[in-house]
Protein backbone atom coordinates (compact mmCIF):
# COMPACT_ATOMS: atom_id res chain seq x y z
CA UNK A 1 0.00 0.00 0.00
CA UNK A 2 2.71 2.54 0.88
CA UNK A 3 4.58 1.37 -2.20
CA UNK A 4 1.59 2.43 -4.16
CA UNK A 5 1.76 5.39 -2.63
CA UNK A 6 4.97 6.08 -2.87
CA UNK A 7 5.00 5.13 -6.69
CA UNK A 8 1.81 7.37 -7.55
CA UNK A 9 3.49 10.51 -5.60
CA UNK A 10 6.66 9.68 -8.00
CA UNK A 11 4.60 9.59 -11.29
CA UNK A 12 3.10 12.50 -10.20
CA UNK A 13 6.57 14.50 -9.57
CA UNK A 14 7.58 13.47 -12.79
CA UNK A 15 4.85 15.04 -15.01
CA UNK A 16 5.15 17.97 -13.41
CA UNK A 17 8.70 18.11 -14.30
CA UNK A 18 7.94 17.12 -17.71
CA UNK A 19 5.44 19.82 -18.08
CA UNK A 20 7.11 22.47 -16.47
CA UNK A 21 10.47 21.64 -19.09
CA UNK A 22 8.27 20.84 -22.24
CA UNK A 23 6.68 24.50 -21.55
CA UNK A 24 9.99 25.99 -21.51
CA UNK A 25 10.76 24.25 -24.95
CA UNK A 26 7.28 24.95 -26.76
CA UNK A 27 7.74 28.42 -25.79
CA UNK A 28 11.41 28.13 -27.32
CA UNK A 29 10.26 26.09 -30.11
CA UNK A 30 7.55 28.15 -31.13
CA UNK A 31 9.13 31.48 -31.17
CA UNK A 32 11.99 30.26 -32.83
CA UNK A 33 10.10 28.34 -35.53
CA UNK A 34 7.94 31.24 -36.45
CA UNK A 35 10.63 34.16 -36.27
CA UNK A 36 13.59 32.55 -37.19
CA UNK A 37 12.54 33.02 -40.97
CA UNK A 38 12.13 36.47 -40.67
CA UNK A 39 15.14 37.15 -38.84
CA UNK A 40 17.79 38.71 -40.54
CA UNK A 41 20.33 41.37 -40.40
CA UNK A 42 18.36 44.07 -40.95
CA UNK A 43 16.37 43.44 -37.88
CA UNK A 44 18.81 43.62 -35.78
CA UNK A 45 21.11 46.93 -37.67
CA UNK A 46 18.43 48.69 -38.95
CA UNK A 47 15.44 51.49 -37.46
CA UNK A 48 12.11 50.90 -38.80
CA UNK A 49 11.61 52.24 -42.39
CA UNK A 50 8.94 53.68 -43.37
CA UNK A 51 5.84 51.74 -44.04
CA UNK A 52 7.45 48.91 -41.47
CA UNK A 53 4.75 48.09 -39.52
CA UNK A 54 2.79 47.15 -42.88
CA UNK A 55 5.42 44.70 -44.32
CA UNK A 56 8.15 47.12 -45.54
CA UNK A 57 11.55 46.98 -44.74
CA UNK A 58 13.79 48.37 -41.86
CA UNK A 59 14.33 46.32 -38.53
CA UNK A 60 14.03 47.00 -34.74
CA UNK A 61 17.28 48.75 -33.54
CA UNK A 62 15.37 51.31 -32.31
CA UNK A 63 13.58 49.01 -29.69
CA UNK A 64 16.66 46.57 -28.80
CA UNK A 65 18.66 50.15 -27.95
CA UNK A 66 15.72 51.53 -25.97
CA UNK A 67 15.16 48.03 -24.19
CA UNK A 68 18.97 47.72 -23.27
CA UNK A 69 19.18 51.44 -22.16
CA UNK A 70 16.02 50.76 -19.83
CA UNK A 71 16.74 47.82 -18.53
CA UNK A 72 20.38 48.76 -17.68
CA UNK A 73 19.35 52.13 -17.06
CA UNK A 74 16.87 50.82 -14.59
CA UNK A 75 18.87 47.83 -12.69
CA UNK A 76 21.76 50.06 -11.76
CA UNK A 77 19.21 52.68 -10.67
CA UNK A 78 17.40 50.26 -8.81
CA UNK A 79 20.78 48.53 -7.65
CA UNK A 80 21.91 51.88 -5.99
CA UNK A 81 18.05 52.65 -4.03
CA UNK A 82 18.08 48.55 -2.88
CA UNK A 83 21.35 47.66 -1.36
CA UNK A 84 20.84 50.50 0.94
CA UNK A 85 18.21 49.65 2.03
CA UNK A 86 18.70 45.75 2.27
CA UNK A 87 22.07 47.02 4.54
CA UNK A 88 20.00 48.89 6.53
CA UNK A 89 17.22 46.74 7.59
CA UNK A 90 19.92 43.85 8.08
CA UNK A 91 23.02 45.39 9.72
CA UNK A 92 22.11 49.12 11.04
CA UNK A 93 18.61 48.29 12.10
CA UNK A 94 17.67 46.11 15.45
CA UNK A 95 15.83 42.93 13.97
CA UNK A 96 12.10 43.20 14.23
CA UNK A 97 12.87 47.20 14.51
CA UNK A 98 9.78 48.87 13.83
CA UNK A 99 11.39 50.65 10.67
CA UNK A 100 12.62 47.69 9.41
CA UNK A 101 9.21 45.80 9.50
CA UNK A 102 7.26 48.41 7.78
CA UNK A 103 10.17 48.32 4.80
CA UNK A 104 9.82 44.76 4.81
CA UNK A 105 5.90 44.80 4.64
CA UNK A 106 5.88 47.62 1.99
CA UNK A 107 8.21 45.62 -0.63
CA UNK A 108 6.17 42.77 -0.03
CA UNK A 109 3.02 44.64 -1.17
CA UNK A 110 4.99 46.55 -3.44
CA UNK A 111 6.31 43.31 -5.20
CA UNK A 112 2.54 41.90 -5.54
CA UNK A 113 1.20 45.60 -7.54
CA UNK A 114 0.71 44.75 -11.38
CA UNK A 115 3.07 46.17 -13.85
CA UNK A 116 0.24 48.27 -15.42
CA UNK A 117 -0.04 49.89 -11.65
CA UNK A 118 3.28 50.69 -11.54
CA UNK A 119 2.86 52.47 -15.23
CA UNK A 120 -0.36 54.21 -14.39
CA UNK A 121 1.44 55.43 -11.37
CA UNK A 122 4.84 56.78 -13.64
CA UNK A 123 2.39 58.12 -15.94
CA UNK A 124 0.63 60.36 -12.96
CA UNK A 125 3.87 61.41 -12.06
CA UNK A 126 4.90 62.57 -15.25
CA UNK A 127 1.65 64.73 -16.03
CA UNK A 128 2.12 66.26 -12.49
CA UNK A 129 5.89 67.06 -13.55
CA UNK A 130 4.57 68.22 -17.01
CA UNK A 131 7.13 65.82 -18.45
CA UNK A 132 6.99 63.78 -22.17
CA UNK A 133 7.14 60.17 -22.60
CA UNK A 134 11.00 59.91 -22.34
CA UNK A 135 13.67 57.27 -21.77
CA UNK A 136 13.97 59.10 -18.09
CA UNK A 137 10.35 58.25 -17.56
CA UNK A 138 10.28 54.61 -19.14
CA UNK A 139 13.64 54.18 -16.75
CA UNK A 140 11.86 55.57 -13.55
CA UNK A 141 9.02 53.59 -13.73
CA UNK A 142 10.54 50.32 -14.62
CA UNK A 143 12.93 50.98 -11.57
CA UNK A 144 10.14 51.42 -9.27
CA UNK A 145 9.07 48.43 -10.28
CA UNK A 146 12.07 46.36 -10.04
CA UNK A 147 13.16 47.81 -6.72
CA UNK A 148 10.80 45.16 -4.49
CA UNK A 149 12.19 42.65 -6.47
CA UNK A 150 15.40 43.78 -6.12
CA UNK A 151 15.59 44.25 -2.03
CA UNK A 152 13.22 41.73 -2.00
CA UNK A 153 15.67 38.93 -3.62
CA UNK A 154 18.85 40.52 -1.92
CA UNK A 155 16.82 40.50 1.59
CA UNK A 156 16.52 36.70 1.25
CA UNK A 157 20.29 35.97 0.92
CA UNK A 158 21.67 38.61 2.85
CA UNK A 159 19.31 37.55 5.98
CA UNK A 160 21.05 33.82 5.91
CA UNK A 161 24.29 35.41 6.26
CA UNK A 162 25.30 33.86 9.90
CA UNK A 163 24.73 36.07 12.53
CA UNK A 164 28.67 34.82 13.39
CA UNK A 165 29.79 36.33 10.24
CA UNK A 166 28.92 39.93 11.36
CA UNK A 167 29.76 39.10 15.04
CA UNK A 168 33.08 38.12 13.31
CA UNK A 169 33.36 41.58 11.74
CA UNK A 170 32.40 43.39 14.67
CA UNK A 171 34.74 41.10 16.91
CA UNK A 172 37.84 42.18 15.10
CA UNK A 173 36.41 46.45 15.55
CA UNK A 174 34.82 46.78 12.23
CA UNK A 175 31.96 49.21 12.08
CA UNK A 176 28.47 48.33 10.89
CA UNK A 177 29.08 49.62 7.34
CA UNK A 178 32.59 47.21 7.16
CA UNK A 179 30.50 44.73 8.20
CA UNK A 180 27.92 45.50 5.63
CA UNK A 181 30.65 45.41 2.82
CA UNK A 182 31.75 41.58 4.64
CA UNK A 183 28.08 40.70 3.93
CA UNK A 184 27.53 41.53 1.19
CA UNK A 185 30.57 39.64 -0.55
CA UNK A 186 29.64 36.73 0.85
CA UNK A 187 25.69 37.28 -0.55
CA UNK A 188 27.32 38.23 -4.06
CA UNK A 189 25.29 34.84 -5.92
CA UNK A 190 22.37 35.81 -4.73
CA UNK A 191 22.52 39.66 -5.18
CA UNK A 192 23.58 38.36 -8.72
CA UNK A 193 20.64 35.89 -9.17
CA UNK A 194 18.49 38.96 -7.79
CA UNK A 195 19.84 41.02 -10.38
CA UNK A 196 18.87 38.53 -13.26
CA UNK A 197 15.57 38.73 -11.75
CA UNK A 198 14.58 42.15 -12.03
CA UNK A 199 16.89 42.52 -15.35
CA UNK A 200 14.25 39.94 -16.92
CA UNK A 201 11.29 41.27 -15.53
CA UNK A 202 12.55 44.88 -16.48
CA UNK A 203 13.37 44.03 -19.98
CA UNK A 204 9.77 41.60 -20.32
CA UNK A 205 7.73 44.47 -18.93
CA UNK A 206 4.99 45.96 -21.87
CA UNK A 207 2.93 47.70 -19.30
CA UNK A 208 5.58 49.93 -17.13
CA UNK A 209 6.97 51.79 -20.45
CA UNK A 210 3.47 51.92 -22.36
CA UNK A 211 2.44 55.07 -21.07
CA UNK A 212 6.20 56.23 -20.31
CA UNK A 213 8.65 55.33 -22.20
CA UNK A 214 6.50 55.97 -25.55
CA UNK A 215 7.20 54.39 -28.64
CA UNK A 216 9.12 56.01 -31.27
CA UNK A 217 10.86 54.51 -34.68
CA UNK A 218 14.19 56.35 -33.76
CA UNK A 219 16.93 55.37 -31.28
CA UNK A 220 16.82 57.89 -28.48
CA UNK A 221 19.84 60.14 -28.21
CA UNK A 222 19.03 61.35 -24.79
CA UNK A 223 17.24 61.08 -21.78
CA UNK A 224 14.34 63.37 -22.49
CA UNK A 225 13.43 61.62 -25.82
CA UNK A 226 10.81 58.67 -26.33
CA UNK A 227 12.26 55.40 -26.27
CA UNK A 228 10.97 52.47 -28.15
CA UNK A 229 11.36 48.62 -26.34
CA UNK A 230 11.28 45.25 -27.57
CA UNK A 231 7.97 44.16 -25.64
CA UNK A 232 5.72 46.71 -27.53
CA UNK A 233 7.74 46.59 -30.59
CA UNK A 234 6.37 42.68 -30.19
CA UNK A 235 3.01 43.89 -29.45
CA UNK A 236 2.60 46.25 -32.10
CA UNK A 237 4.19 43.58 -34.92
CA UNK A 238 1.77 41.11 -33.91
CA UNK A 239 -1.23 43.45 -34.18
CA UNK A 240 -0.82 43.81 -37.36
CA UNK A 241 -3.26 41.77 -39.79
CA UNK A 242 -0.03 41.07 -42.56
CA UNK A 243 1.42 37.93 -41.67
CA UNK A 244 4.97 39.13 -42.72
CA UNK A 245 4.80 41.65 -39.80
CA UNK A 246 3.80 39.14 -37.56
CA UNK A 247 6.42 36.72 -38.41
CA UNK A 248 9.06 39.81 -37.47
CA UNK A 249 7.18 39.82 -33.66
CA UNK A 250 8.06 36.50 -33.56
CA UNK A 251 12.00 37.53 -34.77
CA UNK A 252 11.89 40.28 -32.18
CA UNK A 253 10.95 38.20 -29.64
CA UNK A 254 13.76 35.81 -30.25
CA UNK A 255 16.19 38.27 -30.04
CA UNK A 256 14.46 39.29 -26.52
CA UNK A 257 14.83 35.78 -24.97
CA UNK A 258 18.55 35.54 -26.64
CA UNK A 259 19.27 38.59 -24.92
CA UNK A 260 17.87 37.49 -22.06
CA UNK A 261 19.37 34.15 -21.85
CA UNK A 262 23.69 35.77 -22.62
CA UNK A 263 22.89 37.68 -19.80
CA UNK A 264 21.91 34.87 -17.68
CA UNK A 265 24.98 32.89 -18.71
CA UNK A 266 27.30 35.99 -18.32
CA UNK A 267 25.87 36.46 -14.66
CA UNK A 268 26.69 32.99 -13.75
CA UNK A 269 29.74 32.70 -14.82
CA UNK A 270 30.67 35.68 -12.89
CA UNK A 271 29.08 34.94 -9.98
CA UNK A 272 31.39 31.70 -9.96
CA UNK A 273 34.11 33.73 -10.49
CA UNK A 274 33.39 36.20 -7.56
CA UNK A 275 32.50 33.63 -4.90
CA UNK A 276 35.12 31.66 -4.93
CA UNK A 277 35.61 32.83 -1.27
CA UNK A 278 32.22 32.15 0.06
CA UNK A 279 31.80 29.60 3.01
CA UNK B 1 43.12 36.20 46.32
CA UNK B 2 43.50 38.13 42.70
CA UNK B 3 45.55 40.93 42.57
CA UNK B 4 44.66 42.23 39.19
CA UNK B 5 42.00 42.30 37.44
CA UNK B 6 41.98 42.76 33.61
CA UNK B 7 37.94 42.70 32.92
CA UNK B 8 36.10 43.58 36.23
CA UNK B 9 32.25 42.97 36.13
CA UNK B 10 30.29 45.01 38.68
CA UNK B 11 26.80 44.41 39.27
CA UNK B 12 26.12 43.36 36.05
CA UNK B 13 22.54 42.90 35.17
CA UNK B 14 21.36 42.05 32.06
CA UNK B 15 18.06 41.72 30.86
CA UNK B 16 16.77 40.30 27.11
CA UNK B 17 13.17 41.58 27.21
CA UNK B 18 10.87 40.46 30.16
CA UNK B 19 13.93 37.75 30.85
CA UNK B 20 16.20 38.26 33.50
CA UNK B 21 19.09 36.99 31.88
CA UNK B 22 22.05 37.73 34.48
CA UNK B 23 21.87 38.75 37.79
CA UNK B 24 24.09 40.97 39.72
CA UNK B 25 27.33 39.14 38.53
CA UNK B 26 30.43 40.82 40.31
CA UNK B 27 33.36 39.39 38.85
CA UNK B 28 37.46 39.87 38.41
CA UNK B 29 39.10 38.32 35.45
CA UNK B 30 42.63 38.06 36.31
CA UNK B 31 45.21 39.45 34.19
CA UNK B 32 46.85 37.23 31.72
CA UNK B 33 45.44 33.75 32.66
CA UNK B 34 43.06 31.73 31.34
CA UNK B 35 39.62 31.64 33.17
CA UNK B 36 36.93 29.25 32.19
CA UNK B 37 33.06 29.94 32.76
CA UNK B 38 31.36 26.40 32.73
CA UNK B 39 27.67 25.54 34.17
CA UNK B 40 25.03 23.98 31.80
CA UNK B 41 23.34 25.47 28.89
CA UNK B 42 20.93 28.33 28.66
CA UNK B 43 22.48 29.25 31.88
CA UNK B 44 23.93 32.78 30.66
CA UNK B 45 27.82 31.76 30.32
CA UNK B 46 27.12 32.91 26.48
CA UNK B 47 26.14 36.03 27.47
CA UNK B 48 28.26 37.12 29.83
CA UNK B 49 31.21 36.48 27.26
CA UNK B 50 29.09 38.68 24.83
CA UNK B 51 28.68 41.29 27.36
CA UNK B 52 32.28 41.65 27.64
CA UNK B 53 33.10 43.02 24.13
CA UNK B 54 29.66 44.41 23.83
CA UNK B 55 28.28 41.90 20.81
CA UNK B 56 25.30 41.84 23.09
CA UNK B 57 24.77 45.40 21.60
CA UNK B 58 23.38 43.77 18.33
CA UNK B 59 20.58 41.85 19.82
CA UNK B 60 16.72 43.84 20.44
CA UNK B 61 15.63 44.47 23.45
CA UNK B 62 18.75 44.18 25.36
CA UNK B 63 18.76 46.11 28.55
CA UNK B 64 22.53 45.99 29.93
CA UNK B 65 22.96 47.68 33.94
CA UNK B 66 26.13 47.62 35.61
CA UNK B 67 29.66 48.09 34.94
CA UNK B 68 32.04 46.24 32.87
CA UNK B 69 35.31 47.97 33.32
CA UNK B 70 38.64 46.77 31.26
CA UNK B 71 41.61 48.07 31.99
CA UNK B 72 39.63 50.47 34.81
CA UNK B 73 37.80 52.20 31.45
CA UNK B 74 33.34 51.36 31.99
CA UNK B 75 32.90 50.09 28.19
CA UNK B 76 29.46 50.85 28.99
CA UNK B 77 30.01 54.32 29.61
CA UNK B 78 28.11 56.06 26.69
CA UNK B 79 31.03 58.35 25.39
CA UNK B 80 32.86 55.00 24.97
CA UNK B 81 34.15 53.63 21.05
CA UNK B 82 32.50 50.68 20.98
CA UNK B 83 35.14 49.76 17.92
CA UNK B 84 37.90 50.63 20.14
CA UNK B 85 37.19 48.51 22.17
CA UNK B 86 36.17 45.59 20.46
CA UNK B 87 39.65 46.21 19.10
CA UNK B 88 41.03 45.39 22.68
CA UNK B 89 39.86 41.65 22.15
CA UNK B 90 39.75 38.58 20.08
CA UNK B 91 37.00 36.62 20.02
CA UNK B 92 36.67 32.87 18.53
CA UNK B 93 33.52 31.74 18.22
CA UNK B 94 31.56 27.86 18.38
CA UNK B 95 32.20 27.54 14.79
CA UNK B 96 34.90 29.07 12.64
CA UNK B 97 33.34 31.84 9.99
CA UNK B 98 36.34 32.78 7.96
CA UNK B 99 35.56 35.77 6.18
CA UNK B 100 34.59 35.62 2.48
CA UNK B 101 38.42 36.06 1.23
CA UNK B 102 41.78 34.35 0.89
CA UNK B 103 43.80 33.52 3.67
CA UNK B 104 46.29 36.53 3.57
CA UNK B 105 43.11 38.56 3.53
CA UNK B 106 41.53 36.71 6.36
CA UNK B 107 44.50 38.09 8.59
CA UNK B 108 45.20 40.92 7.44
CA UNK B 109 41.92 42.26 7.51
CA UNK B 110 41.71 43.53 10.79
CA UNK B 111 44.87 45.75 10.64
CA UNK B 112 43.55 47.43 7.41
CA UNK B 113 40.10 48.38 8.49
CA UNK B 114 42.21 50.00 11.74
CA UNK B 115 44.05 51.83 8.95
CA UNK B 116 47.46 49.73 8.29
CA UNK B 117 47.64 49.21 4.42
CA UNK B 118 51.80 48.80 4.40
CA UNK B 119 52.50 46.20 2.43
CA UNK B 120 55.57 44.99 4.11
CA UNK B 121 54.09 45.10 7.52
CA UNK B 122 51.32 43.07 6.56
CA UNK B 123 53.39 40.34 5.60
CA UNK B 124 54.97 40.36 8.19
CA UNK B 125 52.00 40.62 10.08
CA UNK B 126 50.28 37.69 8.38
CA UNK B 127 53.17 35.30 8.84
CA UNK B 128 53.73 36.11 12.24
CA UNK B 129 50.55 35.12 13.39
CA UNK B 130 50.03 32.28 11.13
CA UNK B 131 53.30 30.72 12.75
CA UNK B 132 51.82 32.06 16.15
CA UNK B 133 48.84 28.99 15.49
CA UNK B 134 51.18 26.65 13.82
CA UNK B 135 49.48 27.12 10.67
CA UNK B 136 52.05 29.09 8.49
CA UNK B 137 53.31 25.55 7.76
CA UNK B 138 50.49 24.06 6.65
CA UNK B 139 49.32 27.70 4.71
CA UNK B 140 51.91 29.48 3.18
CA UNK B 141 51.84 27.79 -0.32
CA UNK B 142 48.28 28.58 -0.68
CA UNK B 143 48.28 32.16 0.80
CA UNK B 144 45.99 33.43 -1.80
CA UNK B 145 43.41 30.55 -2.05
CA UNK B 146 39.99 31.29 -0.39
CA UNK B 147 39.93 30.11 3.64
CA UNK B 148 37.16 28.26 3.17
CA UNK B 149 39.14 25.73 1.69
CA UNK B 150 41.09 24.36 4.54
CA UNK B 151 39.90 21.75 7.23
CA UNK B 152 37.49 23.12 9.95
CA UNK B 153 40.26 22.92 12.74
CA UNK B 154 42.58 24.70 10.10
CA UNK B 155 39.83 27.41 10.15
CA UNK B 156 39.45 27.52 13.90
CA UNK B 157 42.97 28.27 14.14
CA UNK B 158 42.80 30.43 11.54
CA UNK B 159 40.10 32.96 13.26
CA UNK B 160 42.20 32.39 16.24
CA UNK B 161 45.28 34.04 13.94
CA UNK B 162 42.63 36.78 12.80
CA UNK B 163 41.53 37.92 16.17
CA UNK B 164 45.11 37.80 17.12
CA UNK B 165 46.31 40.39 14.54
CA UNK B 166 44.97 42.86 15.61
CA UNK B 167 47.02 42.99 18.08
CA UNK B 168 44.48 42.30 21.50
CA UNK B 169 44.59 42.17 24.87
CA UNK B 170 42.09 39.75 25.42
CA UNK B 171 40.91 36.70 23.86
CA UNK B 172 37.34 35.69 24.16
CA UNK B 173 36.57 31.90 23.31
CA UNK B 174 33.01 30.86 22.97
CA UNK B 175 33.01 27.08 23.12
CA UNK B 176 35.88 27.68 20.58
CA UNK B 177 36.57 23.58 20.44
CA UNK B 178 32.72 22.41 20.31
CA UNK B 179 32.73 21.62 16.42
CA UNK B 180 36.35 20.28 16.20
CA UNK B 181 37.47 16.99 16.16
CA UNK B 182 39.36 15.59 19.42
CA UNK B 183 43.09 16.58 17.56
CA UNK B 184 42.22 19.91 16.46
CA UNK B 185 40.88 20.41 20.05
CA UNK B 186 43.81 19.49 21.08
CA UNK B 187 45.89 22.22 18.82
CA UNK B 188 43.51 24.88 19.93
CA UNK B 189 43.77 23.97 23.67
CA UNK B 190 47.73 24.05 23.34
CA UNK B 191 47.51 26.97 21.78
CA UNK B 192 46.08 28.85 24.83
CA UNK B 193 48.02 27.83 26.78
CA UNK B 194 50.95 29.47 25.01
CA UNK B 195 49.33 32.60 24.57
CA UNK B 196 48.35 32.97 28.27
CA UNK B 197 51.77 34.18 29.15
CA UNK B 198 50.45 37.07 26.49
CA UNK B 199 46.82 37.63 27.23
CA UNK B 200 44.13 37.49 29.22
CA UNK B 201 42.00 34.29 28.02
CA UNK B 202 38.43 34.05 29.20
CA UNK B 203 36.74 30.84 28.08
CA UNK B 204 33.21 29.37 28.12
CA UNK B 205 33.40 25.83 28.00
CA UNK B 206 31.21 22.80 28.42
CA UNK B 207 33.58 20.29 28.73
CA UNK B 208 34.90 19.99 32.78
CA UNK B 209 37.92 18.22 31.49
CA UNK B 210 38.79 21.26 28.96
CA UNK B 211 38.33 23.83 31.96
CA UNK B 212 40.60 21.35 33.77
CA UNK B 213 43.43 20.98 31.36
CA UNK B 214 43.60 25.17 30.05
CA UNK B 215 42.41 26.97 32.85
CA UNK B 216 43.59 28.80 36.00
CA UNK B 217 40.30 29.77 37.17
CA UNK B 218 36.81 28.37 37.30
CA UNK B 219 34.09 30.42 37.04
CA UNK B 220 30.56 28.34 37.56
CA UNK B 221 27.37 30.42 36.27
CA UNK B 222 23.66 29.01 37.31
CA UNK B 223 20.71 30.31 36.13
CA UNK B 224 22.20 33.55 35.59
CA UNK B 225 24.50 33.81 38.29
CA UNK B 226 27.75 33.20 39.65
CA UNK B 227 27.73 30.42 41.95
CA UNK B 228 31.16 29.94 42.67
CA UNK B 229 34.94 31.24 41.31
CA UNK B 230 38.27 30.79 42.27
CA UNK B 231 40.80 28.65 41.13
CA UNK B 232 40.53 25.82 38.88
CA UNK B 233 41.55 23.16 41.04
CA UNK B 234 39.27 24.24 43.94
CA UNK B 235 36.01 24.68 42.20
CA UNK B 236 36.53 21.41 40.39
CA UNK B 237 37.77 19.13 43.24
CA UNK B 238 36.62 21.01 46.59
CA UNK B 239 33.46 22.76 45.38
CA UNK B 240 31.62 25.18 48.31
CA UNK B 241 28.49 25.61 47.12
CA UNK B 242 26.54 23.03 46.90
CA UNK B 243 25.07 23.50 43.55
CA UNK B 244 28.75 23.19 42.25
CA UNK B 245 28.90 20.23 43.50
CA UNK B 246 26.04 18.20 41.99
CA UNK B 247 27.11 20.04 38.75
CA UNK B 248 30.91 19.01 39.30
CA UNK B 249 29.96 15.36 40.60
CA UNK B 250 30.21 13.58 37.27
CA UNK B 251 34.01 15.20 36.81
CA UNK B 252 34.26 13.60 40.61
CA UNK B 253 34.09 9.85 39.84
Amino acid sequence: MRKIEENIFKVLMILSTIIISSTLFMILYTIFSKGLGSLSWDMVSKIPEGGFYIGKGGGILNAIVGSVYITIGSTLLGLLISLPIVIYINVYAKRNATLATITRLSYDILFGIPSIVYGAFGFAIMVYMGLKTSLLAGIITVTLMIIPILVRAIDEVVRVVPEDMSNAVFALGGTRYETAKIILRQSIPGIITAILLSFGRAIGDAACVLFTAGFTDSIPTSLDQPAATLPLSIFFQLSSPIKEVQNRAYAAAVILTIIVLAINIVAKIASKNLSKNKI
Amino acid sequence: MIIQPHISIQNLNVHIGENHILKNINLDIPDKKVTSLIGPSGCGKTTLLKTMNRLLDRQNDVRVDGKVLVDGENIYDPKVEVTHIRKKMGLLSQRPFPLPMNIYDNIAYGQRIHGNHNKKELDQIVEKYLRGVNLWDEVKDRLKSPATRLSIGQQQRLCLARGLAIEPEIILGDEPTSALDPISTQAIEELFLQLKDKYTIVLVTHILRQARRVSDYIGFVYMGEIIEFGPTEEVLLNPKEKLTQDYVKGFLV
